[in-house]
C-alpha cells in the first residue's frame, strides 16, 4: 500500500524525479561537493565540507522521515544487510572515489559543469555498471548469501526504542561538527 | 566572481528537506547509482546486444534500461548541477586539481585514465553494495539502516588508506 502522502504517480512522477534531481544537482554543486580537491581532503582531514553536508542531511532527513513515518505518513526503504557484499562493496567504492575523487552523484554532478575527469570517470562507471551485471549471477550465487541478515535497522540491531536511536542519531552529528570545528581552528 | 559556495550545513539541511519531501510525496528515497547501472545497460545493448541485455538477471530484475524515476533523477542532477554553475560563471572544460597534480604531474592524459579506472572501481562498488554515497550513505543512513552505515564507515575507511596511498605525498597541496 502506498503511504497517504505519495500522491505523484505515473507521468507527474516522471516530471517530480526530473525537479528532484535538479534540486540535488543544484545543492551538490552549490555546496561546494562537486570539486574533486574537496572530495580527496576529507580522506585527508583537511576538508571537512562533505561530512559536514552529509551529516546534517541524515540528521534532519532522519528525524523528518522518523517523525512521518510514525504518522503512517511515509515508508522506508531499507536495503539488505548482506555482510560480505556491502563490507567488500564499500571497500572497492573508497578505493574507487579517491581515484576518480567523485562520488557517482557528484562526479556526474561535475561533468555538468565542465570537468573532464568526471566525463572520463562517467564512462568508467558504465564499464563497471556493464561489469557488474555480467558478474552477477556469480555474485549472487557466492558473495551476497554470506552474512544476509535482510533489511535490518539499528533499532532492532541495538535492541533500542526508535527515539533513542534518534537522539543518538543527533548527539553523534552535533558531536562529530563540534569535532569538525576543533580541528578546523587548530588548521 | 564571489564565492559561489553556500555554507555547507545549510546544504546539508536543504538536502535533509529534500530527501523528507522525496520520501513523503513520491515514495523514494535519494539515490544514483541504481540509475547509473540502468544507464550501463543501455550502453551495454550496442555492444552485447538488446537480447544479451534483456536476459541478463542483473539488468532484468535490478536496472532495467528505461526512462523511468531512477534515470530521470540522473537527468535532472546534471541540469540542476549545470544551471548552478551557469548561474554563478563557474562553468569550466577542465580537469585540473592541485591534490592529482601535487602527486601525479599536470599530464591532462594520466588524470583521465586515473579517473576512468576510478569509475570503474566505485561503480563495481556501488553496484556490489547495493548503493553509493546517495543510497546507502544519505538515504540508507538517515533511516538507520544497518547497511547504510556499514557502508560509510567501510568506504569512509577504505579511502582514508587508499588516499595516504595515492596522495600521500601531497599533504601541503
Amino acid at each position: 500500500m502506498m503511504p497517504f502522502l505519495a500522491f505523484l504517480t505515473g507521468s507527474e512522477l516522471l516530471w517530480a524525479a526530473v525537479g528532484f534531481g535538479l534540486l540535488f544537482g543544484f545543492l551538490l554543486h552549490r555546496g561546494g561537493v562537486t570539486d574533486f580537491d574537496v572530495i580527496v581532503r576529507l580522506f585527508q582531514f583537511r576538508d571537512f565540507t562533505v561530512l559536514k553536508v552529509m551529516m546534517t542531511a541524515i540528521a534532519v532527513g532522519g528525524v523528518g522521515i522518523a517523525i512521518l513515518h510514525g504518522q503512517d505518513l511515509a515508508q522506508y526503504h531499507i536495503k539488505a544487510t548482506n555482510l560480505l557484499a556491502v563490507g567488500l562493496g564499500a571497500a572497492i567504492f573508497g578505493v574507487g572515489m579517491v581515484l576518480y575523487g567523485y562520488c557517482p552523484g557528484t562526479g556526474l554532478a561535475a561533468v555538468a559543469t565542465g570537468r573532464m575527469d568526471a566525463l572520463a570517470g562517467l564512462a568508467g562507471m558504465m564499464v563497471g555498471g556493464i561489469a557488474y551485471a555480467l558478474t552477477f549471477d556469480w555474485v549472487a550465487a557466492n558473495i551476497l548469501p554470506v552474512g544476509a541478515y535482510g533489511k535490518l535497522r539499528l533499532p532492532e540491531l541495538l535492541g533500542l526504542p526508535e527515539w533513542v536511536c534518534y537522539a543518538g542519531l543527533v548527539a553523534m552529528a552535533a558531536g562529530i561538527f563540534a569535532l569538525v570545528a576543533k580541528a578546523e581552528k587548530k588548521a | 566572481m564571489k564565492n559561489p559556495r553556500w555554507n555547507p550545513y545549510v546544504v546539508g539541511v536543504l538536502i535533509g528537506l529534500l530527501s523528507i519531501v522525496t520520501f513523503s510525496v513520491a515514495n523514494k528515497p535519494l539515490g544514483m547509482s541504481t540509475g547509473l547501472a540502468q544507464a550501463a545497460g543501455a550502453c551495454a545493448m550496442p555492444i552485447l546486444g538488446s537480447d544479451q541485455v534483456a536476459a541478463n538477471t542483473y539488468w532484468a530484475k535490478t536496472a532495467i534500461p528505461a526512462w523511468d524515476y531512477s534515470t530521470l533523477f540522473l537527468v535532472g542532477t546534471m541540469a540542476g548541477a549545470l544551471l548552478s554553475a551557469l548561474l554563478c560563471g563557474a562553468f569550466k572544460v577542465s580537469s585540473e586539481s592541485s591534490v592529482w597534480i601535487a602527486s601525479f604531474g599536470p599530464s591532462k592524459a594520466k588524470r583521465l585514465v586515473a579517473a576512468f579506472l576510478g569509475g570503474i572501481i566505485i561503480m563495481y562498488g556501488a553496484r556490489l553494495a547495493d548503493g553509493c554515497t546517495s543510497g546507502h550513505g544519505i538515504s540508507g543512513c538517515l533511516q538507520l539502516a544497518v547497511s547504510g552505515w556499514l557502508f560509510f564507515i567501510v568506504m569512509f575507511a577504505s579511502g582514508i588508506l587508499t588516499a595516504k596511498l595515492l596522495y600521500g605525498r601531497s599533504v601541503q597541496a
